[in-house]
């Protein structure tokens, strides 16, 4: 009687899960088959993987291709981009997000794996230098002085230790995780190669603990993707960068024209040559390049200058492969990406 | 207790009014203790609470039909969270469907079967410490563990992408590979070994409690070890067991980590037609959603959030009803 009842209970999970199983299959099948007569004939898989903060864009470029290729399933993930990378030089992806150029070592691997690839730039991400919206005094700040609030071992404790005029408040500073795209990005410029940057800040993976942070921060400042300060410009106030040719602030324009150097990254997508040459890649390729522009936009990244991405479907067609980001030694291509993408 | 000794040397006071106010102070010392208990209680009540309303006033206005049923989107009022709803409920029930046997078998093996022979003795403890020990490693660990044992298979049979042996083709819903892949059951076994050592050892708990004094009456009455586990031990323990397995399972729904490096999907379609295929999980999306810069999208998150707990919910609400089935009729 008793182990009827035990045999019982395993039949009913047994059971449940029967019940999830059907019905799923049941749904899916019945979505199909309304989709199925306005179908495009294309049908297959594109994996795709990489960087979070490329992922928005992704995202909405599967969205609109999911509209008018519904046979095709696209997934994306967030793995990061080194880890996105990973899977790619695995040939484990057809596509790959990246939120900076292929390095070194990653471009060995997926060599050793004979995986080649095509590189192409989708868009700009401003790395934009924030401060409390009450911070009446600081509007621009150098690059000098960006070097020396950052650069490890720093002595300045309050923004008087910045410029002599200025208050005495503390310095409070919130950075995105060291572990993030945006902060190798920063500390590549700021810091170069060799030094590192300080480490007492305040660090959140998540930026937008980041804005909440400066914003209830007097002497606060910050670091974030300019997508994340369009979404706050009524609660943040943004400081303009001075490089030498005077202070540039961060908007749409001075980030596509370059002017606001040096804080304007290139994000990337990475095709597997092999992929490139399977119907559904090719056309979400062309899809990603034709569209990706105004969904760029949509999402709260820049988009790139025309020339560029009529130079990367240039690429993208003539299946140019290889990383154009690393000399023939390996070295790292430094510059503006329409001086270093050909 | 210094506070029991009725004679304090320096005070000239009579023993008897020492006596009172010891038991003054005793009293009071209870007081306070309760109350610092209540108060911890009421805290912990209240910031839950504070949490809950919040996500709720976030997350209220986009909760709806549409909401179920839609993929994820990148316009806010569009997004939905139907392919991670359905990928957690297909992982969690296949977790469960792994987790449970496997779990309660164990903590049966161990509580119900203890050699006799000084050295198989000595396994037993270690496999105990281990299991123990095991409750307190991080969630990701073992996401990293099941990339390389279920996902890969070590590479023992090909990668994933040409698997070397097949049931099947991925059209059909009982498509099997070999290695596994990325798919549904890669993320349920991975999920099974976060939840194994709760299984076991709130099981293990719950034989425990059964009195011994039932197991040597029916050992009495000449029955097998078997016979004594199937019909008296694991009936009278089911209940205890079923509250183990309901806080493995939350934890098993709840958990990011693993399922961002099994499956790493965030957005994705389609629902899995297979135990191959690819999914995505609520918390994945989820995380996805808050880290957005838009505002609009955190009340999405919001909404997500509502989802779960009501998923959450509805599985403790079974697992609580086999609970109150079992007890009503053992007593």
């Amino acid at each position: 009687m008793t182990s009827n009842r035990v045999w019982s209970v395993l039949g009913l999970v047994v059971m449940g899960y029967a019940v999830t199983l059907g019905t799923d299959d049941a749904f899916a099948a019945e979505s199909s088959k309304a989709t199925a007569p306005n179908a495009a004939s294309l049908a297959g898989v594109i994996r795709i993987d990489g960087s979070s903060t490329v992922y928005p864009i992704t995202e909405a470029v599967a969205e609109e291709f999911g509209q008018a290729y519904p046979r095709v399933r696209v997934t994306v993930g967030i793995s990061g981009t080194g880890g996105g990378f990973k899977r790619f030089a695995a040939a484990e992806t057809d596509i790959s997000d990246a939120s900076r150029p292929i390095k070194q070592p990653e471009a060995e691997v997926a060599k050793t794996n004979s995986v080649a690839y095509i590189e192409i730039p989708i868009a700009f991400d401003g790395l934009t230098i924030v401060v409390n919206k009450a911070n009446t005094w600081c509007s621009d700040l150098t690059l000098d002085e960006i070097k020396k609030i950052f650069i490890a071992g720093s002595a300045v404790r309050s923004w008087k230790d910045i410029r002599p005029d200025w208050p005495d408040t503390p310095l409070k500073i919130y950075a995105p995780g060291t572990d993030s795209g945006t902060f190798d990005y920063f500390k590549e410029v700021v810091a170069g190669d060799q030094a590192a940057i300080r480490s007492d800040m305040s660090v959140s993976e998540d930026d937008n603990v980041l804005v909440r942070g400066v914003e209830g921060e007097k002497g606060g400042l910050g670091f974030f993707g300019c997508a994340y300060y369009f979404e706050n410009k009524d609660k943040l106030k943004a400081v303009a960068v001075d490089a030498g040719k005077g202070p540039i602030l961060p908007t749409h324009q001075t980030i596509e024209d370059g002017t606001y150097a040096p804080f304007s990254r290139p994000l990337f997508i990475y095709v597997n040559a092999k992929s490139a040459d399977r119907p559904e890649v090719k056309a979400f390729v062309e899809y990603y390049l034709a569209h990706g522009p105004q969904l760029v936009e949509e999402v709260g990244y820049v988009k790139l200058p025309a020339e560029i991405t009529a130079r990367a479907l240039k690429n993208f067609q003539q299946r140019r492969q290889g990383t154009q980001f690393l000399d023939d030694r390996g070295e790292k291509r430094h510059g503006p990406l329409a001086e270093v993408y050909r | 207790m210094s506070t029991l000794t009725p004679v304090n040397a320096t005070a000239p006071q009579t023993p008897r009014v020492n006596d009172a106010r010891a038991a003054k102070k005793r009293f009071l010392k209870n007081r306070l203790f309760e109350l610092a208990c209540s108060l911890g209680a009421w805290a912990s009540l209240l910031i839950l609470l504070t949490l809950l309303t919040a996500t709720f006033v976030q997350g209220f206005e986009h909760l709806g039909w549409h909401f179920l049923v839609q993929p994820p989107s990148r316009r806010p009022d569009r997004a939905g969270i139907y392919p991670a709803l359905i990928g957690s409920i297909w992982v969690c029930a296949t977790c469960a469907v792994f987790a449970l046997p496997v779990g309660v078998g164990t903590a049966i093996l161990l509580e119900e079967y203890k050699p006799k022979h000084p050295a198989l003795r000595k396994l037993h403890d270690v496999i105990q410490l281990n299991i123990t020990n095991l409750a307190g490693v991080p969630s990701i660990v073992y996401g990293i563990l099941g990339m390389t044992v279920f996902v890969q298979m070590f590479g023992l049979f090909g990668s994933a992408l040409e698997p070397q042996f097949t049931i099947g083709t991925p059209g059909d819903w009982y498509y099997l590979q070999l290695p596994f892949g990325r798919g549904v059951l890669a993320g349920a076994l991975t999920l099974m070994l976060v939840v194994l050592p709760i299984v076991i050892i709130s099981a293990q708990e719950a034989l425990r409690a059964v009195p011994n004094s039932l197991r040597n009456g029916v050992l009495a009455l000449g029955a097998t070890n078997w016979q004594m586990v199937a019909k008296m031990t694991l009936p009278a323990a089911i209940p205890g067991i079923m509250t183990g397995s309901i806080l493995a399972m939350s934890r098993a729904i709840g958990e990011a980590a693993p399922i961002l490096v099994i499956a790493g999907i965030v957005y994705i379609t389609f629902t899995p037609q297979h135990l191959m295929d690819d999914f995505t999980a609520m918390p994945l999306q989820i995380y996805d959603w808050s880290s957005r810069p838009q505002d609009e999208f955190h009340r999405v998150a919001a909404a997500g959030i509502i989802v779960l707990l009501a998923l959450l919910l509805s599985f403790n609400a079974l697992a609580i009803l086999i609970r109150q089935k079992f007890q009503t009729r053992l007593q």
